[in-house]
């Protein structure tokens, strides 16, 4: 599962620049999965069939990633850029970048005479390039870059560039790889443009019109020196989300959930996050309505270049999926 | 000119009668079909019968504008904004309100008479009028209803040899651009809409997406061109005279990749410029025509428009030229709607 972990989280994949995970990640279940294929907006989407008392669950998990895009270049070959999706500009200086073609860069800052002063737009790219016309055969206006891979482990904590969703996808391969004579029948969408507003969720779940949705998404923690108060800690399980600004878990879905955790002794806690969403949002106001639920995998540093968890909590969170296969409700 | 005509109408999201009126007067005898929906969007298609997939081209008809909102004792008006609006660009400009196109000024206290504090600072929307002349109550009620919508009394005129001031070009220039296509024929069914109420909130246009189910939509619009001098030039959004924005992420959209390239491609070959819109901010009706059903692959191309959103704006209409040729070329290298 590191060995995953690592690759995963080193293919590039800006929101609405899917491709390369796309198929980076077909290729990781194409051998256990009935169909798998691609909607409009992108989504890859995989089918295991169920048995005819089953039901349609849709797990979702996005595959796109924050990032940074080129707005601008300069006489002396500095690039602006912008932020695609929720990045914060005070972890950004000195953060190794890198380009969908392997260009690498770094993000340096103006002279500050305060370090409050510090913004997006006194920030920008080096990619070594002498002058304008040398970037331009680099690089374009409109390109994105993400941060550099940098997976690194100690133990049972694992830290990388974007567990953000990519260790959501990891819990969802393994599932899948794990699934064997579900009765229940599985959509696992790997969605797109969840960092810019849950959209591509949205539509997949519009064409397949499951009976209950899940996101297997991160989540802050609580566990950290003068942290926010938030009672999710690494180590301690699967999170069952109870709320966050997108979602109410739906009372089925969580009964659901915190039924599998007990029956199959998978350690798991309670998440309520005072902000941020995830796929869940878009998917239970679906059509006439998708009762739905997120597992969050508690993760410190979310949206910062180094994002960590807990192997436990991944473990805990494979298993809660794959019980869900079975689960009759 | 036709741009002229659809510029100067009255529109104001909801009220956007007048505008769908001269488009269906332009576009009748070019369409196979021509419906106006229950939320107003102005609907028609070209080669109903042809085998390819459906192809959606989209503008807005409405403009931001004011609403009236009260009625002083001594005539004046009260109002208050439709869309978004900079409060410091009104005062002493020329409206019309309401349907019989009543003449008005929006009004002021005058220099002498305000405070330091007051010239500080923009003028609240409580202490903006328009006067239209009466000065009782009851003398402006014969003229003026609650809710009556107000446009700016801007007239159309070339500037230079090729430029053009007016008003409303956001996204009356869409509209024409959009005219200006149905003379042509495509080899795959074209669904195009008009849309209400894009300024309010992307209101109108997803609901006709939903109906239409297009297999892919272009999005036709105006984007603020910030090449002026308050900005650095890492901050200018676009520029005049510098061809079609393309538009690759805003707030509500990222732009589908293949049919930005494919549009990309087609300028290339034909020696038409083009630029990236550099900012990420603003949304347009492709947010809403993309997320619908099961997805539509959207992308949108703008007319850069300096001082959008105020009583006046000015744009390149050599950039309006290239937009319209750029557009048709894009769309006949579209092969059965393909991209």
């Amino acid at each position: 599962m590191k060995k995953l972990i690592k690759e995963i989280t080193s293919v590039f994949g800006p929101s609405g620049d899917e491709e390369k995970i796309r198929k980076y990640i077909k290729k990781q279940i194409n051998n256990y999965v009935d169909n798998v294929y691609e909607d409009n907006l992108g989504n890859l989407i995989a089918v295991k069939k169920g048995k005819s008392n089953g039901k349609k669950i849709m797990f979702a998990a996005h595959m796109d990633q924050i990032a940074l895009m080129i707005t601008h270049i300069d006489e002396d070959g500095f690039l602006r850029f912008t932020n695609v999706g929720g990045v914060g500009h005070n972890f950004l200086p000195g953060t190794p970048i890198v380009f969908a073609d392997g260009t690498i860069g770094t993000i340096g800052v103006e002279k500050l005479e305060n370090i409050n002063d510090l913004e997006m737009s006194k920030l920008y790219i080096d990619i070594g390039a002498n002058n304008q016309q040398e970037a331009e055969k680099i690089v374009g206006i409109g390109d994105t870059a993400i941060y550099a891979p940098n997976f690194s482990e100690n133990n049972n904590r694992v830290i990388s560039n974007y567990h953000d969703d990519r260790i959501g996808c990891v819990v969802l391969i393994e599932a899948i790889k794990n699934i064997q004579d579900n009765n229940n029948e599985l959509y696992f969408v790997f969605s797109t443009q969840e960092e810019v507003g849950l959209r591509g969720a949205k539509t997949a779940a519009y064409q397949i019109e499951p009976d209950i949705g899940i996101a297997v998404d991160v989540t802050a923690t609580g566990d950290t020196p003068e942290s926010h108060i938030m009672d999710v800690s690494l180590g301690e399980g699967a999170a069952i989300k109870i709320k966050d600004n997108s979602t109410i878990t739906h009372p089925l879905v969580k009964d659901l959930l915190i039924k599998e955790c007990k029956n199959n002794s998978i350690n798991y806690q309670f998440e309520v996050l005072e902000f941020g969403g995830t796929d869940a949002g878009a998917i239970h106001l679906t059509k006439g309505g998708i009762p739905s639920g997120t597992i969050s995998i508690p993760t410190r540093y979310v949206h910062t270049p180094t994002e960590m968890v807990d192997l436990s909590d991944v473990k805990a969170s494979i298993e809660l999926v794959t019980a869900l296969s079975k689960s009759i409700f | 000119m036709l741009l002229k005509r659809l510029s100067e109408a009255s529109g104001v999201s909801s009220n956007e009668s007048e505008v769908r009126d001269i488009i269906k007067d332009n576009i009748e005898d070019k369409v196979d079909e021509l419906w106006t929906d229950v939320m107003g969007n102005l609907i028609a298609v070209k080669g109903k019968k042809k085998k390819g997939k459906k192809v959606l081209l989209s503008a807005h008809m409405d403009e931001v504008g004011l609403m009236i909102t009260g009625i002083e004792s001594n005539g004046l008006l009260n109002f208050r904004p439709v869309g978004n609006i900079d409060k410091r660009s009104l005062v002493s400009k020329p409206v019309i309100v309401g349907n019989d196109k009543i003449n008005g000024v929006i009004g002021s206290k005058a220099i002498h008479l305000q405070k330091s504090s007051e010239r500080n600072n923009p003028i609240p929307w409580s202490n903006l009028y328009i006067d239209i002349g009466t000065s009782s109550k009851k003398e402006a009620k014969k003229y003026i209803e609650l809710g009556d919508f107000v446009s700016f009394k801007t007239k159309f005129k070339q500037l230079g040899i090729n430029h053009a001031k007016g008003k409303a070009f956001d996204d009356r220039v869409g509209c024409s651009v959009i005219i200006d296509l149905l003379k042509y024929e495509y080899d795959f069914p074209l669904y195009v809409v008009f849309s209400v109420q894009e300024e309010v909130g992307l209101r109108g246009a997803g609901r006709a997406a939903f109906d239409i189910e297009p297999s892919m939509a272009l999005i036709i619009e105006s984007t603020s061109a910030s090449d002026v001098p308050e900005s650095e030039d890492y901050e200018f959004s676009s520029s005049l005279d510098k061809g079609p924005a393309l538009t690759i992420m805003d707030k509500s959209l990222i732009s589908n990749k293949k049919i930005i390239q494919g549009i990309i491609n087609t300028s290339k070959q034909n020696d038409i410029p083009y630029q990236i819109k550099k900012s990420n901010t603003g949304g347009t009706d492709a947010g809403e025509i993309s997320l619908t059903k099961e997805g539509i692959p959207s992308a949108v191309i703008s007319l850069p428009s300096r001082y959008i959103h105020s009583p006046v704006s000015l744009i390149s209409l050599k950039d309006y030229d290239y937009l319209k040729k750029l557009i048709k070329l894009y769309l006949q290298d579209l092969n059965k709607g393909e991209f």
